[in-house]
Protein backbone atom coordinates (compact mmCIF):
# COMPACT_ATOMS: atom_id res chain seq x y z
CA UNK A 1 0.00 0.00 0.00
CA UNK A 2 0.99 3.66 -0.22
CA UNK A 3 2.16 5.94 2.62
CA UNK A 4 0.61 8.96 0.71
CA UNK A 5 -1.05 9.11 -2.83
CA UNK A 6 -2.71 11.63 -4.37
CA UNK A 7 -5.08 11.17 -7.34
CA UNK A 8 -5.89 14.94 -9.96
CA UNK A 9 -4.29 16.76 -7.26
CA UNK A 10 -4.34 20.65 -7.82
CA UNK A 11 -2.84 22.70 -5.26
CA UNK A 12 -2.22 26.79 -5.00
CA UNK A 13 -2.51 29.72 -3.52
CA UNK A 14 -4.12 32.99 -4.82
CA UNK A 15 -2.75 33.26 -8.62
CA UNK A 16 0.26 30.56 -7.86
CA UNK A 17 -0.97 27.18 -9.06
CA UNK A 18 1.54 24.58 -7.46
CA UNK A 19 0.66 21.86 -9.39
CA UNK A 20 -2.50 20.61 -11.94
CA UNK A 21 -3.76 16.56 -11.97
CA UNK A 22 -1.01 15.71 -10.02
CA UNK A 23 -0.91 11.99 -9.48
CA UNK A 24 1.86 10.80 -6.58
CA UNK A 25 2.37 7.33 -5.21
CA UNK A 26 4.78 7.36 -2.46
CA UNK A 27 5.78 4.52 -1.03
CA UNK A 28 6.88 3.37 2.39
CA UNK A 29 10.32 3.72 2.57
CA UNK A 30 10.92 5.95 -0.14
CA UNK A 31 12.46 9.81 0.17
CA UNK A 32 11.24 11.95 -2.56
CA UNK A 33 12.48 15.76 -3.14
CA UNK A 34 10.07 18.39 -4.40
CA UNK A 35 12.35 21.08 -6.49
CA UNK A 36 11.46 24.63 -8.02
CA UNK A 37 12.23 28.39 -8.45
CA UNK A 38 10.77 30.53 -5.80
CA UNK A 39 7.22 31.21 -5.54
CA UNK A 40 5.95 28.43 -7.43
CA UNK A 41 4.39 27.29 -4.98
CA UNK A 42 6.24 24.12 -2.99
CA UNK A 43 5.64 25.16 0.28
CA UNK A 44 2.10 25.61 -0.17
CA UNK A 45 1.58 21.82 -2.14
CA UNK A 46 3.58 20.43 1.25
CA UNK A 47 0.99 22.56 3.36
CA UNK A 48 -1.80 20.81 1.17
CA UNK A 49 -0.20 17.55 1.07
CA UNK A 50 -0.34 17.96 5.19
CA UNK A 51 -4.18 18.97 5.02
CA UNK A 52 -2.73 22.65 5.76
CA UNK A 53 -4.43 24.51 3.03
CA UNK A 54 -7.51 23.33 1.37
CA UNK A 55 -6.98 21.30 -2.11
CA UNK A 56 -8.24 23.10 -5.14
CA UNK A 57 -9.17 19.36 -6.43
CA UNK A 58 -8.59 16.13 -6.50
CA UNK A 59 -7.68 13.98 -3.30
CA UNK A 60 -5.23 12.97 -1.39
CA UNK A 61 -4.96 9.86 0.70
CA UNK A 62 -2.92 8.52 3.58
CA UNK A 63 -1.69 5.35 3.58
CA UNK A 64 -5.39 4.51 1.97
CA UNK A 65 -7.41 6.53 3.74
CA UNK A 66 -8.66 10.46 2.34
CA UNK A 67 -7.12 12.64 3.92
CA UNK A 68 -10.55 14.84 4.60
CA UNK A 69 -11.94 11.56 6.45
CA UNK A 70 -8.79 11.66 9.53
CA UNK A 71 -9.90 13.12 12.84
CA UNK A 72 -7.09 15.73 13.30
CA UNK A 73 -5.23 13.88 15.80
CA UNK A 74 -5.12 10.26 13.51
CA UNK A 75 -4.06 12.48 10.76
CA UNK A 76 -1.08 13.78 13.30
CA UNK A 77 -0.24 10.37 14.05
CA UNK A 78 0.26 9.72 10.32
CA UNK A 79 1.63 12.47 8.58
CA UNK A 80 4.01 15.06 10.46
CA UNK A 81 5.33 18.20 8.99
CA UNK A 82 8.34 20.81 9.47
CA UNK A 83 7.72 24.50 8.68
CA UNK A 84 10.36 26.64 6.92
CA UNK A 85 11.06 29.02 9.20
CA UNK A 86 9.01 28.59 12.32
CA UNK A 87 9.56 31.71 14.55
CA UNK A 88 9.95 31.50 18.87
CA UNK A 89 8.21 34.21 20.49
CA UNK A 90 7.94 32.53 24.20
CA UNK A 91 11.04 31.14 25.87
CA UNK A 92 10.00 27.61 25.60
CA UNK A 93 13.31 24.85 26.48
CA UNK A 94 14.48 22.50 23.94
CA UNK A 95 13.34 19.72 26.11
CA UNK A 96 9.76 20.52 25.72
CA UNK A 97 9.72 21.83 22.16
CA UNK A 98 11.08 18.63 21.30
CA UNK A 99 8.14 17.11 23.55
CA UNK A 100 5.95 18.53 21.38
CA UNK A 101 6.31 16.62 18.76
CA UNK A 102 5.02 13.55 21.05
CA UNK A 103 1.22 15.08 21.71
CA UNK A 104 -0.78 13.28 18.82
CA UNK A 105 0.46 10.24 20.78
CA UNK A 106 -0.48 11.08 24.17
CA UNK A 107 -3.57 10.81 25.84
CA UNK A 108 -5.88 13.89 26.98
CA UNK A 109 -5.72 12.99 30.82
CA UNK A 110 -2.60 11.16 30.64
CA UNK A 111 0.63 12.85 31.00
CA UNK A 112 4.07 12.49 29.05
CA UNK A 113 5.27 8.62 29.74
CA UNK A 114 8.88 7.47 30.52
CA UNK A 115 8.84 6.74 26.83
CA UNK A 116 8.07 9.69 25.38
CA UNK A 117 10.97 11.35 27.46
CA UNK A 118 12.96 8.09 26.38
CA UNK A 119 12.31 9.40 22.78
CA UNK A 120 12.95 12.68 22.87
CA UNK A 121 16.25 12.34 25.02
CA UNK A 122 17.21 9.63 22.30
CA UNK A 123 16.88 11.97 19.06
CA UNK A 124 18.24 14.82 21.00
CA UNK A 125 21.46 12.99 21.34
CA UNK A 126 21.35 11.77 17.77
CA UNK A 127 20.71 15.82 16.75
CA UNK A 128 23.89 16.53 18.72
CA UNK A 129 21.71 18.54 21.16
CA UNK A 130 22.35 16.13 24.78
CA UNK A 131 22.65 18.42 27.18
CA UNK A 132 20.78 21.10 25.94
CA UNK A 133 17.38 19.66 27.34
CA UNK A 134 16.65 23.29 29.14
CA UNK A 135 18.32 26.15 26.87
CA UNK A 136 15.19 28.55 26.16
CA UNK A 137 14.53 28.57 22.49
CA UNK A 138 15.81 32.06 21.69
CA UNK A 139 19.59 31.86 23.20
CA UNK A 140 19.98 28.83 20.20
CA UNK A 141 21.34 29.46 17.27
CA UNK A 142 19.13 29.41 13.60
CA UNK A 143 20.95 25.81 13.04
CA UNK A 144 20.28 24.81 16.76
CA UNK A 145 17.00 25.53 16.84
CA UNK A 146 16.75 23.69 13.12
CA UNK A 147 17.81 20.19 14.51
CA UNK A 148 15.47 20.58 17.49
CA UNK A 149 12.96 21.12 14.52
CA UNK A 150 13.98 18.04 13.40
CA UNK A 151 14.41 16.15 16.12
CA UNK A 152 10.76 17.42 17.26
CA UNK A 153 9.48 15.43 13.92
CA UNK A 154 11.19 12.78 14.47
CA UNK A 155 9.54 11.70 17.97
CA UNK A 156 6.16 12.39 16.28
CA UNK A 157 6.66 8.68 14.28
CA UNK A 158 4.75 8.94 11.20
CA UNK A 159 4.33 7.35 8.46
CA UNK A 160 4.33 10.34 6.15
CA UNK A 161 7.11 12.90 6.79
CA UNK A 162 6.84 16.14 5.48
CA UNK A 163 9.39 18.90 5.44
CA UNK A 164 10.21 22.23 4.10
CA UNK A 165 13.54 22.84 3.48
CA UNK A 166 15.29 20.79 6.23
CA UNK A 167 18.68 21.65 6.16
CA UNK A 168 18.13 25.66 5.86
CA UNK A 169 20.79 27.41 8.78
CA UNK A 170 22.77 24.20 9.24
CA UNK A 171 26.41 23.54 8.65
CA UNK A 172 27.68 21.75 5.34
CA UNK A 173 28.42 19.23 8.14
CA UNK A 174 24.98 18.85 9.60
CA UNK A 175 23.01 19.23 6.34
CA UNK A 176 24.61 15.64 4.92
CA UNK A 177 25.11 13.92 8.63
CA UNK A 178 21.75 14.90 9.77
CA UNK A 179 20.21 13.92 6.30
CA UNK A 180 22.28 10.88 6.04
CA UNK A 181 21.14 9.70 9.57
CA UNK A 182 16.98 11.01 9.90
CA UNK A 183 16.71 9.74 6.25
CA UNK A 184 18.35 5.99 6.91
CA UNK A 185 16.14 5.71 10.47
CA UNK A 186 13.21 6.76 8.32
CA UNK A 187 13.75 4.93 5.30
CA UNK A 188 14.33 1.76 7.91
CA UNK A 189 11.25 2.43 9.90
CA UNK A 190 9.37 2.14 6.31
CA UNK A 191 8.60 6.45 6.97
CA UNK A 192 7.92 7.62 3.30
CA UNK A 193 9.45 11.64 3.22
CA UNK A 194 8.70 14.23 0.69
CA UNK A 195 11.14 17.46 1.42
CA UNK A 196 11.33 20.38 -0.18
CA UNK A 197 15.27 20.93 -1.21
CA UNK A 198 16.41 24.18 -2.52
CA UNK A 199 20.29 22.21 -3.23
CA UNK A 200 19.95 20.02 -6.38
CA UNK A 201 22.94 17.92 -5.77
CA UNK A 202 22.08 17.39 -1.88
CA UNK A 203 18.31 16.47 -3.36
CA UNK A 204 20.10 14.02 -6.05
CA UNK A 205 22.46 12.57 -3.61
CA UNK A 206 19.46 12.10 -0.77
CA UNK A 207 16.41 11.07 -2.54
CA UNK A 208 15.11 7.96 -4.51
CA UNK A 209 12.48 10.27 -6.50
CA UNK A 210 12.41 13.47 -7.72
CA UNK A 211 8.86 16.03 -8.31
CA UNK A 212 9.76 19.03 -10.39
CA UNK A 213 7.34 22.21 -10.45
CA UNK A 214 7.82 24.18 -13.20
CA UNK A 215 4.90 26.92 -12.25
CA UNK A 216 1.48 27.30 -13.66
CA UNK A 217 0.89 23.77 -12.44
CA UNK A 218 3.25 21.96 -14.50
CA UNK A 219 5.07 18.94 -13.08
CA UNK A 220 7.74 16.47 -14.07
CA UNK A 221 8.02 13.20 -11.71
CA UNK A 222 10.48 10.00 -11.46
CA UNK A 223 13.31 8.34 -10.58
CA UNK A 224 16.34 10.82 -9.90
CA UNK A 225 18.17 9.26 -12.70
CA UNK A 226 15.42 9.70 -15.37
CA UNK A 227 14.29 13.54 -14.14
CA UNK A 228 17.53 14.56 -13.15
CA UNK A 229 18.86 15.88 -17.05
CA UNK A 230 20.46 18.81 -17.81
CA UNK A 231 17.08 19.49 -20.21
CA UNK A 232 14.56 19.41 -17.61
CA UNK A 233 16.84 21.69 -14.38
CA UNK A 234 18.00 23.71 -17.19
CA UNK A 235 13.81 24.75 -17.72
CA UNK A 236 13.35 24.56 -13.89
CA UNK A 237 15.43 27.12 -12.83
CA UNK A 238 15.31 28.78 -16.28
CA UNK A 239 19.28 28.76 -16.26
CA UNK A 240 21.47 26.70 -17.87
CA UNK A 241 23.06 23.81 -15.68
CA UNK A 242 25.58 21.62 -16.90
CA UNK A 243 25.87 17.77 -15.73
CA UNK A 244 29.23 16.73 -14.19
CA UNK A 245 30.14 12.98 -13.66
CA UNK A 246 31.59 12.32 -10.24
CA UNK A 247 32.31 8.74 -9.91
CA UNK A 248 28.77 7.05 -9.29
CA UNK A 249 27.17 9.99 -9.16
CA UNK A 250 26.83 13.59 -10.98
CA UNK A 251 26.00 16.89 -9.88
CA UNK A 252 25.13 19.98 -11.68
CA UNK A 253 26.18 23.40 -11.90
CA UNK A 254 24.95 26.61 -13.36
CA UNK A 255 26.76 27.82 -16.12
CA UNK B 1 19.43 7.59 32.76
CA UNK B 2 20.19 11.26 33.38
CA UNK B 3 16.71 12.52 34.37
CA UNK B 4 18.02 15.18 36.59
CA UNK B 5 17.36 18.35 34.65
CA UNK B 6 13.55 17.76 34.22
CA UNK B 7 13.14 16.25 37.89
CA UNK B 8 14.76 19.04 39.43
CA UNK B 9 12.94 21.93 37.76
CA UNK B 10 10.11 19.89 38.29
CA UNK B 11 10.49 19.73 42.07
CA UNK B 12 11.53 23.12 41.95
CA UNK B 13 7.92 23.96 40.13
CA UNK B 14 6.42 22.38 43.14
CA UNK B 15 8.07 24.14 45.25
CA UNK B 16 6.85 27.90 43.65
CA UNK B 17 3.59 26.83 43.16
CA UNK B 18 3.60 25.54 46.97
CA UNK B 19 5.08 29.19 48.03
CA UNK B 20 2.50 31.05 45.74
CA UNK B 21 -0.35 29.20 47.31
CA UNK B 22 0.39 29.95 50.68
CA UNK B 23 1.15 33.49 49.74
CA UNK B 24 -2.39 33.87 49.06
CA UNK B 25 -3.92 33.35 52.66
CA UNK B 26 -0.99 35.15 53.92
CA UNK B 27 -1.65 38.23 51.60
CA UNK B 28 -5.56 38.27 52.88
CA UNK B 29 -4.58 38.17 56.36
CA UNK B 30 -1.75 40.98 55.86
CA UNK B 31 -4.80 43.00 54.38
CA UNK B 32 -7.36 42.63 56.44
CA UNK B 33 -4.94 43.34 59.33
CA UNK B 34 -3.13 46.13 58.04
CA UNK B 35 -5.19 49.86 57.96
CA UNK B 36 -5.96 52.81 60.08
CA UNK B 37 -8.22 50.60 62.92
CA UNK B 38 -5.71 48.43 64.47
CA UNK B 39 -7.79 44.66 64.84
CA UNK B 40 -7.81 43.08 68.15
CA UNK B 41 -8.42 39.74 66.96
CA UNK B 42 -9.68 38.07 70.15
CA UNK B 43 -12.53 40.39 69.54
CA UNK B 44 -13.10 39.34 66.13
CA UNK B 45 -12.85 35.70 66.88
CA UNK B 46 -15.13 36.22 69.81
CA UNK B 47 -17.71 37.95 67.96
CA UNK B 48 -17.31 34.44 65.67
CA UNK B 49 -18.11 32.59 68.22
CA UNK B 50 -21.03 34.57 70.05
CA UNK B 51 -22.69 36.65 67.54
CA UNK B 52 -22.29 39.58 69.86
CA UNK B 53 -21.64 42.63 67.12
CA UNK B 54 -17.70 44.57 67.89
CA UNK B 55 -16.26 46.92 65.91
CA UNK B 56 -12.91 44.94 64.80
CA UNK B 57 -15.81 42.07 63.47
CA UNK B 58 -17.32 44.76 61.86
CA UNK B 59 -13.86 46.71 60.33
CA UNK B 60 -11.87 42.76 58.90
CA UNK B 61 -15.31 40.86 57.79
CA UNK B 62 -17.67 43.47 56.43
CA UNK B 63 -15.28 46.57 55.16
CA UNK B 64 -11.69 44.68 54.87
CA UNK B 65 -12.15 40.88 53.70
CA UNK B 66 -14.87 41.92 50.42
CA UNK B 67 -12.26 44.30 49.03
CA UNK B 68 -9.53 41.70 49.68
CA UNK B 69 -11.40 39.21 48.18
CA UNK B 70 -12.65 41.39 45.45
CA UNK B 71 -8.58 42.42 45.10
CA UNK B 72 -7.97 38.27 44.82
CA UNK B 73 -10.53 37.19 42.16
CA UNK B 74 -9.63 40.69 40.10
CA UNK B 75 -6.10 40.03 40.10
CA UNK B 76 -6.40 36.63 39.58
CA UNK B 77 -8.77 37.22 36.26
CA UNK B 78 -6.25 39.58 35.14
CA UNK B 79 -3.31 37.46 35.04
CA UNK B 80 -5.15 34.93 33.49
CA UNK B 81 -6.64 36.87 30.84
CA UNK B 82 -2.74 37.84 30.24
CA UNK B 83 -1.49 34.63 29.83
CA UNK B 84 -4.80 33.42 27.72
CA UNK B 85 -4.44 36.68 25.71
CA UNK B 86 -0.14 36.32 24.95
CA UNK B 87 -1.40 33.09 23.38
CA UNK B 88 -3.46 33.96 21.51
CA UNK B 89 -1.47 36.81 20.08
CA UNK B 90 1.43 35.14 20.39
CA UNK B 91 2.92 38.61 22.06
CA UNK B 92 3.89 38.02 25.40
CA UNK B 93 3.47 42.05 25.40
CA UNK B 94 -0.02 41.21 25.08
CA UNK B 95 -2.40 42.71 28.38
CA UNK B 96 -6.32 43.32 28.69
CA UNK B 97 -4.95 46.82 29.45
CA UNK B 98 -2.47 47.93 26.69
CA UNK B 99 -4.74 46.13 24.09
CA UNK B 100 -7.52 48.61 24.79
CA UNK B 101 -9.69 45.17 26.06
CA UNK B 102 -10.21 46.65 29.23
CA UNK B 103 -10.77 50.13 28.29
CA UNK B 104 -14.14 48.62 25.83
CA UNK B 105 -15.42 47.00 28.84
CA UNK B 106 -15.09 50.14 30.81
CA UNK B 107 -16.71 52.32 27.98
CA UNK B 108 -19.47 50.32 27.62
CA UNK B 109 -19.96 49.29 31.36
CA UNK B 110 -19.88 53.31 32.05
CA UNK B 111 -22.32 53.72 29.26
CA UNK B 112 -24.87 51.32 30.05
CA UNK B 113 -24.86 53.02 33.73
CA UNK B 114 -24.85 56.55 32.54
CA UNK B 115 -28.10 55.16 30.58
CA UNK B 116 -29.81 53.84 33.46
CA UNK B 117 -29.68 50.36 32.61
CA UNK B 118 -30.44 47.88 35.50
CA UNK B 119 -27.08 46.31 37.32
CA UNK B 120 -26.91 42.97 35.80
CA UNK B 121 -26.89 44.39 32.13
CA UNK B 122 -23.75 46.27 33.71
CA UNK B 123 -21.71 43.13 33.14
CA UNK B 124 -23.15 41.97 29.96
CA UNK B 125 -22.28 45.48 28.28
CA UNK B 126 -18.49 45.19 29.95
CA UNK B 127 -18.36 41.68 28.14
CA UNK B 128 -19.60 43.16 24.50
CA UNK B 129 -16.93 45.96 25.01
CA UNK B 130 -14.43 43.75 26.13
CA UNK B 131 -15.41 41.13 23.17
CA UNK B 132 -15.54 43.95 20.50
CA UNK B 133 -12.43 45.57 21.19
CA UNK B 134 -10.62 42.37 21.35
CA UNK B 135 -12.14 41.52 17.99
CA UNK B 136 -11.30 44.87 16.73
CA UNK B 137 -7.58 43.99 17.85
CA UNK B 138 -7.99 40.61 15.71
CA UNK B 139 -9.98 41.94 12.56
CA UNK B 140 -6.99 45.20 12.40
CA UNK B 141 -3.71 44.09 13.45
CA UNK B 142 -3.89 40.82 11.39
CA UNK B 143 -1.16 41.23 8.85
CA UNK B 144 -0.01 38.48 6.43
CA UNK B 145 0.34 35.47 7.86
CA UNK B 146 0.94 35.96 11.65
CA UNK B 147 0.68 38.87 13.92
CA UNK B 148 3.04 41.42 13.18
CA UNK B 149 3.97 43.22 16.80
CA UNK B 150 4.29 46.35 15.78
CA UNK B 151 0.91 46.74 14.20
CA UNK B 152 -0.68 44.64 17.27
CA UNK B 153 0.69 47.34 19.75
CA UNK B 154 0.04 50.17 18.34
CA UNK B 155 -4.25 49.00 17.10
CA UNK B 156 -4.06 48.02 20.61
CA UNK B 157 -2.60 51.72 21.88
CA UNK B 158 -4.96 53.08 19.07
CA UNK B 159 -7.93 51.49 20.27
CA UNK B 160 -7.66 52.15 24.28
CA UNK B 161 -6.63 56.11 23.45
CA UNK B 162 -10.52 55.59 22.02
CA UNK B 163 -12.02 54.08 24.47
CA UNK B 164 -10.04 56.65 26.38
CA UNK B 165 -11.50 59.20 24.60
CA UNK B 166 -14.92 57.67 24.60
CA UNK B 167 -14.78 57.71 28.76
CA UNK B 168 -14.14 61.09 28.86
CA UNK B 169 -17.05 62.01 26.45
CA UNK B 170 -19.50 60.40 28.73
CA UNK B 171 -17.75 61.42 32.39
CA UNK B 172 -18.14 64.93 30.94
CA UNK B 173 -21.75 64.66 29.48
CA UNK B 174 -22.65 62.94 32.99
CA UNK B 175 -24.07 64.82 36.38
CA UNK B 176 -20.97 66.13 38.17
CA UNK B 177 -21.62 64.20 41.26
CA UNK B 178 -21.02 60.80 39.86
CA UNK B 179 -17.69 61.88 37.61
CA UNK B 180 -15.58 61.65 40.84
CA UNK B 181 -16.63 58.51 41.69
CA UNK B 182 -16.49 56.99 38.08
CA UNK B 183 -13.02 58.59 37.96
CA UNK B 184 -12.04 56.76 40.99
CA UNK B 185 -14.04 53.56 39.69
CA UNK B 186 -11.90 53.55 36.32
CA UNK B 187 -8.34 53.92 37.83
CA UNK B 188 -9.01 50.71 40.02
CA UNK B 189 -11.52 50.92 43.11
CA UNK B 190 -12.44 48.23 45.55
CA UNK B 191 -15.08 49.53 47.48
CA UNK B 192 -18.14 47.26 47.16
CA UNK B 193 -20.26 43.94 48.49
CA UNK B 194 -17.25 41.83 47.38
CA UNK B 195 -16.65 39.26 44.42
CA UNK B 196 -19.86 37.89 44.58
CA UNK B 197 -20.76 34.05 43.10
CA UNK B 198 -20.59 34.85 39.44
CA UNK B 199 -17.27 36.16 39.78
CA UNK B 200 -15.87 32.78 41.43
CA UNK B 201 -17.53 30.87 39.08
CA UNK B 202 -16.17 32.59 36.35
CA UNK B 203 -12.41 32.46 37.61
CA UNK B 204 -12.75 28.70 38.90
CA UNK B 205 -14.56 27.58 35.11
CA UNK B 206 -11.49 29.89 33.36
CA UNK B 207 -8.88 28.29 35.52
CA UNK B 208 -10.58 24.71 34.82
CA UNK B 209 -10.72 25.55 30.87
CA UNK B 210 -7.65 26.79 30.57
CA UNK B 211 -5.69 23.79 32.81
CA UNK B 212 -7.07 21.24 30.96
CA UNK B 213 -6.15 23.28 27.81
CA UNK B 214 -2.66 24.02 28.86
CA UNK B 215 -1.00 21.42 26.51
CA UNK B 216 -3.22 22.87 23.66
CA UNK B 217 -1.90 26.60 24.93
CA UNK B 218 1.58 25.08 24.72
CA UNK B 219 1.21 24.32 20.69
CA UNK B 220 -0.20 27.10 19.83
CA UNK B 221 2.20 29.47 21.70
CA UNK B 222 4.54 27.72 19.63
CA UNK B 223 2.60 28.54 16.01
CA UNK B 224 -1.34 28.07 14.52
CA UNK B 225 0.05 26.00 11.57
CA UNK B 226 2.06 23.47 13.72
CA UNK B 227 -0.70 23.47 16.54
CA UNK B 228 -2.66 22.51 13.72
CA UNK B 229 -0.15 20.11 12.46
CA UNK B 230 0.08 18.39 15.97
CA UNK B 231 -3.65 17.52 15.67
CA UNK B 232 -5.21 20.77 18.01
CA UNK B 233 -8.71 21.97 16.82
CA UNK B 234 -7.07 25.13 16.72
CA UNK B 235 -9.99 27.49 15.49
CA UNK B 236 -12.22 26.17 18.52
CA UNK B 237 -9.28 26.39 20.64
CA UNK B 238 -8.40 29.68 19.89
CA UNK B 239 -12.24 30.48 20.01
CA UNK B 240 -12.51 29.63 23.52
CA UNK B 241 -9.40 31.58 24.75
CA UNK B 242 -11.08 35.11 23.17
CA UNK B 243 -14.54 34.36 25.03
CA UNK B 244 -12.85 33.53 28.25
CA UNK B 245 -10.44 35.82 27.87
CA UNK B 246 -13.21 38.97 27.05
CA UNK B 247 -15.27 37.28 30.21
CA UNK B 248 -12.46 37.70 32.23
CA UNK B 249 -11.35 41.18 31.16
CA UNK B 250 -15.15 42.08 31.98
CA UNK B 251 -15.60 40.61 35.53
CA UNK B 252 -12.09 42.52 36.67
CA UNK B 253 -13.45 46.04 35.02
CA UNK B 254 -16.77 45.97 36.11
CA UNK B 255 -15.51 44.93 39.80
CA UNK B 256 -12.85 47.64 39.86
CA UNK B 257 -12.46 49.23 37.11
CA UNK B 258 -9.63 49.25 34.29
CA UNK B 259 -6.06 48.20 36.65
CA UNK B 260 -3.44 47.89 34.16
CA UNK B 261 -0.36 45.73 33.55
CA UNK B 262 -1.03 43.14 36.16
CA UNK B 263 -1.55 40.71 33.27
CA UNK B 264 1.62 41.78 31.78
CA UNK B 265 3.69 41.75 35.00
CA UNK B 266 2.45 38.41 36.95
CA UNK B 267 3.20 36.27 33.35
CA UNK B 268 6.58 37.62 32.44
CA UNK B 269 7.50 36.87 35.80
CA UNK B 270 6.10 33.45 36.66
CA UNK B 271 7.51 32.72 32.62
CA UNK B 272 11.06 33.56 34.43
CA UNK B 273 10.65 31.38 37.42
CA UNK B 274 8.27 28.19 36.15
CA UNK B 275 8.84 28.55 32.86
CA UNK B 276 6.83 28.68 29.95
CA UNK B 277 4.96 25.64 29.92
CA UNK B 278 1.41 26.74 30.84
CA UNK B 279 0.89 23.27 32.54
CA UNK B 280 1.86 25.35 35.44
CA UNK B 281 2.05 28.91 33.97
CA UNK B 282 -1.82 28.57 34.22
CA UNK B 283 -1.94 28.28 38.11
CA UNK B 284 1.35 29.94 38.96
CA UNK B 285 -0.37 33.23 37.15
CA UNK B 286 -3.19 33.13 39.05
CA UNK B 287 -2.06 32.85 42.11
CA UNK B 288 0.11 35.51 41.52
CA UNK B 289 -1.97 37.68 40.23
CA UNK B 290 -4.33 37.34 42.91
CA UNK B 291 -2.31 37.53 45.82
CA UNK B 292 -0.22 40.60 44.16
CA UNK B 293 -3.19 42.48 43.96
CA UNK B 294 -4.69 41.37 47.38
CA UNK B 295 -1.25 43.30 48.54
CA UNK B 296 -1.25 46.13 46.17
CA UNK B 297 -4.62 47.25 47.20
CA UNK B 298 -3.70 47.27 50.77
CA UNK B 299 -0.74 49.18 49.97
CA UNK B 300 -3.31 51.60 48.20
CA UNK B 301 -5.40 52.10 51.68
CA UNK B 302 -2.08 51.98 53.97
CA UNK B 303 0.75 54.21 51.83
CA UNK B 304 -0.74 57.45 52.44
CA UNK B 305 -3.53 57.03 54.84
CA UNK B 306 -6.13 58.63 55.78
CA UNK B 307 -5.29 58.83 51.60
CA UNK B 308 -6.46 56.29 49.36
CA UNK B 309 -5.09 55.48 46.06
CA UNK B 310 -5.97 53.91 43.32
CA UNK B 311 -4.54 50.31 42.86
CA UNK B 312 -4.56 50.72 39.25
CA UNK B 313 -1.71 54.13 39.46
CA UNK B 314 0.31 51.78 42.14
CA UNK B 315 0.27 48.70 39.11
CA UNK B 316 0.89 51.50 36.48
CA UNK B 317 3.96 52.50 38.23
CA UNK B 318 5.42 49.15 38.19
CA UNK B 319 3.76 47.57 34.63
CA UNK B 320 4.67 50.85 32.71
CA UNK B 321 8.73 50.26 32.94
CA UNK B 322 8.79 46.89 32.73
CA UNK B 323 6.80 46.95 29.29
CA UNK B 324 9.16 49.79 27.82
CA UNK B 325 11.98 47.32 29.15
CA UNK B 326 10.02 44.18 27.19
CA UNK B 327 9.37 45.99 24.25
CA UNK B 328 12.48 47.70 23.98
CA UNK B 329 14.43 44.27 24.67
CA UNK B 330 11.76 42.29 22.11
CA UNK B 331 12.67 44.89 19.39
CA UNK B 332 16.27 44.08 19.63
CA UNK B 333 15.59 40.42 19.00
CA UNK B 334 13.69 40.83 16.70
CA UNK B 335 15.75 43.54 14.61
CA UNK B 336 18.86 41.11 14.89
Amino acid sequence: MSALRTEGLEAGVGKVTACRDLNLVVKPGEVWSVLGRNGVGKSTLLLTLAGLKPLRGGQIQVEGTALGDLSRRERARRLSILFQNPDVIFPTTVFEAVMTGRHPWISGWKGTSANDTLLVREQLTRMGLAGFEARALPTLSGGERRRVDLAALAVQQTTVVLMDEPVNHLDLHYQVQLLQTLLEDWRQAGQAVIMVMHDINLAMRFSDRLLLLYGDGETCQGLVADVATEENLSRLYQHALHRYPAGGHSFFWPL
Amino acid sequence: MSNTSSYRSARRTRWVIGMLGALVPVSMLLAVSAGSVPVDWAQVLETARTGVPSLDYTVVVELRLPRAASALVVGACLALAGVLMQVLLRNPLADPYVLGTSGGAAAMALMAILIGLPYQSVSIAASIGAMGSMMLVFVLARGQGDWSSTRLLLTGIVLASGWGALISFLLSISQSTQVFSMLFWLMGDFRGDGPGAARWLLLAGSLTFSLIMSRGLNLLAAGELKAESLGVHTLSLRLGIFLTAGLLTAAAVTLAGAIGFVGLVVPHMMRMIVGTDHRRLVLASVLLGGALLVLTEMLARTVLAPRQLPVGVITAFVGVPLFLYLLRRGSRSTDS
